[in-house]
């Protein structure tokens, strides 16, 4: 009786949940509140009038997964949006042309990376006139199977746009597979200083709307919630008007807490349920996919455009001119500081991404790529002093993980080489959100430690990977020898014996004569 | 080409946070009970307080210098200076200048260098300090001066104070006695009962400020406004001082109910013996204490605990000391047990089930 009453009350619940994801309740926690830096630039609209660079490093890979595989020659003549690398295996995703122009160089220049390698690129002589591969146009992209519109996502080398480059074809395939029930349009975009995806939503509002309808549709899946962080009013009532009219629409602000934008961060608080580890999150019914990526969607199925810019926001204390500028992929960065009068001197580090989770970059002739959501030039002032203490375990970085990890002690195990013990209470669930490091008074870089120490397991981990192999190769190698010298014996054997009958044959002969 | 040298990952800005901020603020709160406790015990008292914070950035100073590092930098994070003043108000306010000395030695030395200096240590420095001391030196460390306040005309001139601090007091019975807790003690062995012992105990005064005690146990209330300035500031957080203020008023409320003559009430236990001085500054040290709220909860109502029980039925009147060292023991145990819930993960750290829908 009490059983069935319960059944009853959970599936009651679960009802109202689904229905009303406006539902409150504090399912988030850690995170900090940062200083924003977003006033110089969340209210001037995106500059789209960014002059084309006459050259465009264009790397193979700005996705997770495979890198691309060109198909184009050197001296090749390509046109805006002409297909220049295809996507290789499961997981990756093509590289258009971003202008048209000539094709000068396919090799190896330096990756938007804090080590600046060298990778795998494509460089594009612009022509300076824009022109303009002919487009496939739909009449009504709702008539396409879902299928069709994962395909022509991919197509178009879509992928996550909020950072983590995910190839969006595959989490459209996923989410259809999987049967979601809930797609979630993140627009908190809780970086502080960055506000590209506020200025889209402000500016685009239709066209993402419009892009997470063919998203839905894709996925073939009922609702979708858009939460965007209380922070940015403007951007949320321009989506709600937007969103007006789509019932399978519901756009809600969120608290204003870094980092609200974690995916899983997110699920949580929209849906209250939480992603297990090792687990997609199409898994548990949830997708979840960034505003600008919906925008992207929208240009891809409705104009046939493939992903060739994107918005970038372009801040710090060193920058005369901050804007979120509207830039072709393989633009260099030197290039978007000289648009943006960026103080040289001045520049005490170059941040690809925001503040808290992004890269710091050795130097400026990189281009910018597909994750690029911001590049910050900040002064020392700016900077998190470097001065580093002793831990006074004051729990600081415990309190503000949004994982649920203590990385003072995983620091201290790294910092005595023991990373096993480090994986142990939770390395691997770290997602490098950089609270702790924001938060210590001791100015401990504890992300930079995590990173050394899961550098550090891989390398380990192929180093014995690699010894062992080498045994095996060694093992395999002295079978062979002595495989070769059984055989050689036994020939021996065998000739000898041979001889041996001929002399015989020879001697009886003899005795015959 | 903007070059710089050091790449470097995650949270390229940082909250406006620094050690010796930290340090800066607890000073800060516990300023106002020690200049009232100054004031109270005249110069004496100030004298052995500046003795033993002297002292102890002496100590500081030497271990580094002896490991071979720049002392000044060290100096500068405030950790010695505020080990030495949280000693300083632990002692009798009229002990000899070589208490404070060998206390502060004891504290940096012996309580925090030996284990590889700031965020090393085991033990609460000052309380490791003022433990040894008490055991070795039980006739200095439980004589407490009357309240003789500076400028009064009873009260000791400045020329008067460095007798008693360089070369001990004279007519010591005249102007010392027992604290509010060591005379109930000594009373209960004389079979007599708490009405009685207590005719003359002025809860308002102790509250205030105006007993003989040590300076972190005069003002109640100076001491509890500075901790709540602090929780109010965030450098502390509120789980250890409301569950050992809480463990101690629910205990000690229960004996009180149970035998009022033989067990003091929650008032008097609340606002003796450094009792406030104990949950907001020494217990809440970030180095000895645990790492999460549930086992600060757990850590907070522990000392109090231990607190009650060597009160009530240990040899000594006052008990925070010891039961604040015991707890720092348990505290690698508690974080080892207590920890937070990982994310997509259950208690044991196994990753959660996948909901069926």
């Amino acid at each position: 009786m009490l059983s069935l009453f319960k059944a009853e009350f959970s599936s009651v619940s679960a009802q109202t949940k689904f229905m009303s994801f406006g539902y409150k309740k504090t399912l988030f926690r850690g995170g900090v509140h940062a200083d924003e830096h977003k006033t110089a630039t969340a209210a001037l609209p995106i500059v789209n009038n960014f002059p084309l660079p006459k050259k465009l490093y264009i790397p193979l890979q700005q996705h997770v997964g495979k890198p691309a595989e060109p198909l184009i020659m050197v001296g090749e003549k390509v046109l805006k949006g002409q297909l220049l690398a295809y996507s290789q295996g499961q997981i990756s995703a093509p590289v258009h042309a971003p202008s048209s122009g000539i094709i000068v160089d396919v090799n190896d220049y330096p990756a938007p990376h804090p080590s600046a390698l060298p990778i795998r690129t494509i460089v594009l002589e612009t022509d300076g006139k824009d022109e303009w591969i002919k487009t496939q146009l739909v009449d009504d992209p709702f008539q396409l199977r879902p299928e069709e519109v994962s395909l022509r996502v991919g197509a178009a080398g879509i992928v996550g746009l909020g950072g983590a480059t995910f190839p969006t074809a595959v989490k459209l395939n996923m989410g259809r597979e999987n049967r979601v029930d809930t797609l979630i349009i993140n627009g908190s975009e809780c970086e502080p200083y960055l506000c590209c995806d506020d200025r889209l939503m402000q500016e685009r509002a239709g066209e993402i709307i419009d892009g997470v309808r063919l998203m839905l549709h894709g996925m073939e899946t009922e609702s979708a919630v858009v939460a965007i962080e209380d922070n940015k009013p403007q951007a949320y009532k321009a989506m709600r008007a937007a969103a007006e009219s789509y019932a399978q629409i519901q756009v809600i602000q969120i608290p204003t807490r870094y980092p609200m934008g974690w995916d899983r961060q997110l699920i949580r608080y929209v849906t209250g349920k939480e992603v297990p580890v090792g687990c997609r999150s199409s898994e548990i019914g949830v997708t979840i996919h960034n505003v600008g990526t919906a925008y992207a969607v929208h240009k891809a199925i409705r104009y046939g455009q493939p992903l060739l810019n994107r918005v970038v926001t372009v801040a710090g204390g060193a920058v005369k001119r901050p804007m979120n500028v509207e830039v072709p992929f393989g633009t260099l960065i030197s290039e978007l500081f000289d648009f943006c009068e960026v103080d040289k001197e001045a520049t005490a580090r170059i941040v690809m991404g925001g503040p808290m989770m992004g890269d710091s970059l050795p130097h400026t002739s990189l281009p910018t790529v597909k994750a690029t959501s911001g590049i910050l030039a900040l002064t020392q002032s700016e900077l998190k002093s470097s001065d580093e203490q002793p831990c006074i375990r004051c729990a600081s970085c415990v309190s503000v993980c949004p994982a649920g990890l203590r990385p003072l002690d995983m620091a201290n195990n790294i910092r005595i080489n023991q990373l096993d013990a480090a994986v142990d209470i939770g390395l691997k669930d770290c997602i490098s959100c950089g609270c702790c490091s924001y938060i210590c008074p001791s100015n401990i870089p504890l992300v930079q430690y995590f990173k050394y120490a899961s550098g550090e397991i891989v390398a380990r981990q192929q180093a014995q990977h690699k010894s062992e192999q080498t045994k095996k190769l060694i093992d395999a190698r002295n079978v062979r020898m002595e495989r070769i010298a059984q055989q050689q014996r036994e020939e021996e054997l065998a000739r000898i014996a041979a001889k041996a009958e001929r002399e015989r044959l020879k001697a009886e002969q003899e005795a015959l004569v | 080409m903007i070059m710089h040298m050091k790449p470097s990952s995650g949270a390229h800005v940082g909250a406006n946070n620094s050690v010796s901020h930290i340090m800066w603020q607890v000073m800060l709160a516990l300023s106002p009970a020690t200049a009232f406790g100054l004031l109270c015990f005249g110069w004496p008292a100030i004298n052995l307080f500046i003795i033993t914070v002297l002292s102890a950035v002496g100590f500081e100073a030497f271990c580094v210098k002896l490991k071979g590092r720049a002392a000044k930098p060290v100096i500068m994070d405030g950790s010695a200076l505020l080990t030495g003043w949280l000693l300083a108000m632990t002692l009798p306010p009229w002990a000899p200048w070589w208490i404070g000395v060998v206390g502060s030695g004891l504290a940096i030395v012996l309580g925090k260098q030996v284990y590889g200096g700031l965020g090393q240590n085991l033990f609460n420095p000052a309380m490791l300090a003022r433990v040894a001391l008490l055991i070795s030196f039980p006739i200095e460390m439980t004589t407490w001066a009357n309240v003789s306040p500076l400028f009064f005309t009873h009260s000791p001139g400045l020329s008067e104070s460095w007798l008693i601090t360089f070369s001990g007091l004279e007519n010591i019975d005249a102007r010392t006695g027992a604290t509010t807790l060591g005379y109930i003690k000594t009373e209960f062995s004389q079979n007599r009962l708490l009405t009685d012992i207590l005719k003359d105990y002025s809860g308002f005064l102790s509250f205030i400020g105006g007993t003989r005690g040590s300076l972190g146990e005069t003002s109640t209330l100076l001491l509890a406004l500075g901790g709540i300035w602090l929780i109010r500031q965030n450098i502390i957080q509120w789980q250890i001082p409301v569950s050992l203020l809480l463990t101690v008023a629910l205990l000690s409320g229960f004996f009180h109910l149970a035998d009022s003559e033989h067990y003091a009430s929650p008032l008097l236990h609340l606002n003796s013996g450094a009792m406030m001085c104990v949950a907001f500054f020494i217990a809440t040290d970030y180095v000895t204490s645990p790492n999460t709220p549930t086992g600060q909860l757990v850590f907070g109502a522990g000392c109090g605990l231990l607190i009650f029980v060597i009160r009530t039925w240990g040899a000594y009147p006052e008990g925070a000391g010891f039961a604040v060292l015991l707890m720092n023991s348990a505290t690698p145990l508690i974080d080892y047990y207590i920890k937070p819930r990982i994310y997509g993960r259950d208690r044991k750290g196994k990753p959660l089930e996948i909901p069926r829908s």
